[in-house]
């Protein structure tokens, strides 16, 4: 497939559409939002990427390996939950920082969670996705 | 303390690889630091009779009455002093035996992870806290006879010893729960319930679960300690690199189960339940582990069944439980695990000299190993129970303690004997024949160990002799604590080789005398006819379990590829058709024997827009089913998901609905991407099919309604939303009230289903990658 029309869209919405999914990330624990549903963004902006270019160039963007990012935010989540643990809680206990972040308001693990949450999804639909185009 | 030092065994374990790459020979040495610091502690807090020391507990799964609790008696002491002090002397064995060898990093590693796994094991003063250990001892021990993962044999022995011990593991878990409960029960509030410290002060014995704790206990302990007839995963774990047999399957792991049954004892013993079932298991095990051991040519696997004999006639002891079977088992124990593991080591040091550990391979190597074959002859004679060694003691209380029984005790006597001659002839097959007898020339050109592959068989050899001689380190110190601790009540020990000359003390030496001359007249018996005692062996082994289980684990793949070749079809229709009657018929006769919901009919309430979306989703899926055409098909099941989600939308749930929106974006695109693969024009399915398809459709779609319908009419406390709507803000900081519950209220949850679909893509990534590299995959 290769549409210069969607190549040419892809340009200029790629870049937005990450952003927009970090923001809906960040934004999710006061306004709809969160790490599942930007997450999902995240891996259409990069679905949209690999029709128009191609999966390879879509896994040269990402410069990662997706199953390592499903890594990762496995590892993230549970780091989130193991902070609490360590500082004597019960597993997955939110901490907060004390400083209040202006446009994020109070940030703590649950935030941290969040993340790992949307690299797992990243990483989960973006491999299937590339696996799947990869073969095509 | 105990804890941290633990944690402390662990981080050694993982810091062992990158110690070994920095230091190479010298790593181990190091490393066989760490456990000597248990060594250390429990020898300045020895418990005296039935005290406790160094008792710690903190909390952890509290809800659940789990702690992490540990504790020091006299049982508990001895087994931590023998499993650190052998296993610090086996690291540094290791580090030789595994010299030059690219994985022994990894070997150290596990070898460090297994003691902290074992003596949290023999430490643990909590339920949970013990049974957590055991496992980990379990998978411990498949990851070292799976070691040289190479070879199949290696894998069979491993997965078989995971299967067995897994099985009694779950069994054992059955029981420590019933007994806690019971526990509980009978009046101890809490925690308390759940440490073995606290259960003498109630007689589980009364409870009427009794009978179902004492066989799912003795389960546990069964395939733990390789009793018969479980014994089979026990000589192929041999397996494993012989540092591993000589700690796991000989001196340490085996002995847990063995250790359970003693630490259980005054809680559960006693009764004549217990004394049948646990003297049946020990006195079969006993006899068959010593008949088996005649008739085999490989080192390591003599070595492994006389374990296995041992492991029963310390079973078989501890069942009848009188005071000086007990003592006779403690003693038994603990030379038993400086013989055999010093045997062990002596055979690896043949194996590593000869390249061979066939029997009668070998022979005269004394002169080109002369500081094994001290070790060997040491070792023997302990385990042969010829005086002055410790074995020698521990076989003459184990004669008196069994003529102190009435009418069972000539029996049992009758059974030791026999066993113990077993065990002597064996001992001189590997201990006397490879290095005394006329010279065979072995593979390779033997040559001496390096010192740190004599250091342990020479000092666990000295040990039995010097405790033989000098009992009073022992019979004064750790041995009157460890019977105190198994019996529930003060003791004291007194262990001599010479008995005087009571009628008593000469019977006992009288069947000593039977057992050696018995044992060495049979050893050169065998030395003629290994051969027809290896095929008698061989045959009888056909009636044993080996070849039942064997044949049950072959037999559940193929049970599962015929219930797969039913369930899940190539057909992806069939399958998914398969799936949905399989969930309607488990689901739907509840729902239909029970009240049947009132459907609330009209339209009450509802406005004009949510009409029309609901129109507009009924026209998505009429058209999805009726369009012929693929693209067409997919559009239309899009109309309905964004339908769908504008409802979540209306109906105040925007989180639901842009996740929704996103996921029908990815699905059209999915799909997209898989037309790729199907053939150009849809192959219709026949009339008949479609029928059915239809039919279990609808069905399904009538009981997700009816679900819904079901669990609507207020069945929710209504407190539930009002919940997390007033907590959400002050407690977790978020006005996202779904959201706070995804990541904090609920987060465990939430951890649960990221797994899931890390799993999933992992899945779908390695089922497609598997068709991408073996052409042949689509048969599969």
């Amino acid at each position: 497939m290769t549409s210069l029309l969607l190549r040419a869209a892809t340009r200029y919405l790629m870049p937005v559409l990450l952003l927009l999914s970090v923001f809906v990330l960040l934004r999710g624990h006061h306004e709809p939002g969160g790490g599942f549903i930007g997450g999902l963004l995240a891996a259409a902006a990069l679905a949209f990427h690999a029709l128009a270019w191609g999966p390879r160039a879509t896994l040269v963007l990402l410069g990662v390996d997706p199953r390592t990012l499903i890594g990762a935010g496995l590892a993230v989540a549970l780091a989130a939950g193991g902070l609490a643990a360590w500082a004597g809680g019960a597993f997955l206990t939110g901490h907060w920082l004390h400083v209040t972040v202006p446009g994020l308001g109070k940030v703590g693990t649950p935030l941290l969670f969040d993340l790992g949450v949307y690299l797992v999804v990243v990483g989960s639909s973006t491999l299937i996705l590339l696996t799947l185009a990869e073969e095509a | 303390m105990l804890a941290g030092m633990i944690a402390g065994l662990v981080v050694a374990a993982v810091l062992a690889p990158l110690v070994e790459r920095r230091l190479g020979n010298a790593a181990a040495w190091v490393l066989g630091v760490p456990p000597l610091a248990f060594v250390a502690v429990v020898l300045t807090h020895l418990p005296q009779g039935t005290a406790v020391t160094l008792a710690e507990a903190r909390p952890w799964l509290g809800e659940l009455g789990a702690e992490l609790a540990f504790a020091v008696d006299g049982l508990s002491a001895v087994m931590a002093l023998l499993v650190a002090g052998i296993g610090a002397l086996i690291v540094v064995y290791a580090g030789g035996y595994m010299a030059g060898k690219a994985t022994r990093g990894r070997f150290l590693a596990y070898l460090l992870a297994f003691l902290a796994a074992m003596l949290g094991l023999v430490l643990a003063d909590n339920v949970i806290t013990l049974f957590v250990f055991w496992e980990a001892t379990s998978v411990v021990s498949f990851l070292l006879i799976g070691f040289d993962h190479e070879r199949a044999e290696s894998r069979a022995a491993a997965v078989r010893a995971l299967l067995i011990t897994g099985a009694g593991g779950l069994a054992l878990l059955a029981g420590l729960v019933l007994a806690g409960l019971a526990a509980g029960d009978l009046g101890l509030a809490g925690a308390q319930a759940w440490r073995f410290s606290a259960w003498a002060a109630v007689d589980l014995r009364q409870h009427p679960h009794y009978p179902a704790i004492l066989a799912l206990i003795v389960a546990g302990t069964a395939t733990k300690s390789a009793q018969w007839p479980f014994h089979f995963w026990l000589p192929g774990a041999m397996a494993a690199p012989t540092p591993v047999s000589a700690l796991l399957h000989s001196a340490t792991m085996v002995k847990a189960g063995v250790f359970l049954l003693a630490r259980l004892s005054p809680h559960l013993g006693g009764t004549a339940q217990w004394r049948w079932l646990v003297i049946g298991a020990g006195v079969t095990t006993m006899l068959v582990g010593a008949g088996m051991a005649l008739g085999q040519r490989d080192l390591k696997r003599i070595l492994a069944y006389t374990t296995v004999s041992v492991l029963g006639t310390l079973t078989m002891l501890l069942g009848v439980g009188t005071a000086l079977a007990v003592k006779s088992a403690v003693v038994l124990l603990v030379a038993h695990a400086m013989y055999k593991a010093a045997l062990f080591l002596v055979a690896g040091n043949i194996d590593h000299a000869t390249g061979t550990r066939d029997v009668t391979a070998l022979g005269g190597l004394a002169r080109a190993l002369p500081w094994t074959a001290a070790a060997a002859v040491l070792a023997a004679l302990s385990m042969a129970g010829a005086p002055p060694m410790f074995g020698f003691v521990g076989k003459e209380l184990l004669y008196t303690s069994k003529l102190d029984l009435e009418a069972l005790g000539a029996k049992l006597v009758v059974a030791a004997v026999v066993a113990n001659i077993a065990l002597v002839a064996a001992a001189g097959q590997v201990a006397v024949k490879p290095f005394f007898f006329p010279w065979r020339q072995p593979p390779h050109q033997p040559h001496e160990a390096p010192p740190a592959m004599l250091l342990g068989p020479l000092l666990l050899g000295l040990a039995g002799l010097f405790v033989g001689l000098v009992p009073a380190v022992f019979d004064q110190t750790l041995g009157p604590a460890m019977a105190s601790a198994i019996l529930g009540r003060e003791q004291d020990m007194t262990l001599k080789l010479w008995h005087g000359m009571s009628l008593e003390a000469l019977t006992v030496l009288a069947l000593s005398a039977v057992t050696v001359s018995g044992g060495v007249g049979l050893f050169f018996v065998l030395r003629r006819r290994l051969g027809v005692a290896a095929r008698l062996v061989a045959q009888a082994s056909v009636i044993g379990p080996t070849r039942g289980f064997d044949a049950f684990l072959a037999a559940l793949p193929k049970l599962a590829a015929r219930v797969t070749a039913v369930v899940q079809t190539p057909s992806l229709g069939r399958s998914v058709a398969v799936a949905i009657a399989a969930t309607l018929s488990v689901a739907a006769p509840p729902l239909l024997i029970g009240d049947f919901p009132r459907l609330r009919a009209g339209m009450a309430g509802a406005g004009i827009h949510e009409v029309v979306l609901s129109l507009l989703i009924l026209a998505g899926a009429v058209m999805a089913v009726a369009l012929r055409s693929r693209l067409a098909a997919v559009v239309a099941l899009g109309l309905t998901g964004i339908g769908i989600a504008l409802l979540f939308a209306l109906l105040s749930a925007p989180d639901l609905a842009m996740t929704q929106i996103m996921v029908e974006s990815l699905t059209v695109i999915l799909l997209v991407l898989l037309f790729a693969h199907l053939p150009p024009s849809p192959d219709r399915s026949s009339r008949g099919q479609r029928l059915r398809d239809a039919l279990l459709a609808c069905a399904a779609g009538l009981l997700m309604a009816t679900f819904v319908l079901a669990v609507l009419p207020g069945q929710f406390p209504a407190t539930t939303a009002q919940f997390y709507a007033d907590r959400s803000l002050a407690e977790a900081f978020g006005r996202n009230v779904v959201n706070v519950i995804l990541v904090d209220f609920r987060a465990f949850d939430t951890l649960g289903e990221i797994t899931v679909v890390a799993l999933a893509g992992l899945g779908v990534w390695g089922l497609l990658r598997l068709r991408l590299d073996d052409p042949r995959g689509d048969d599969r």
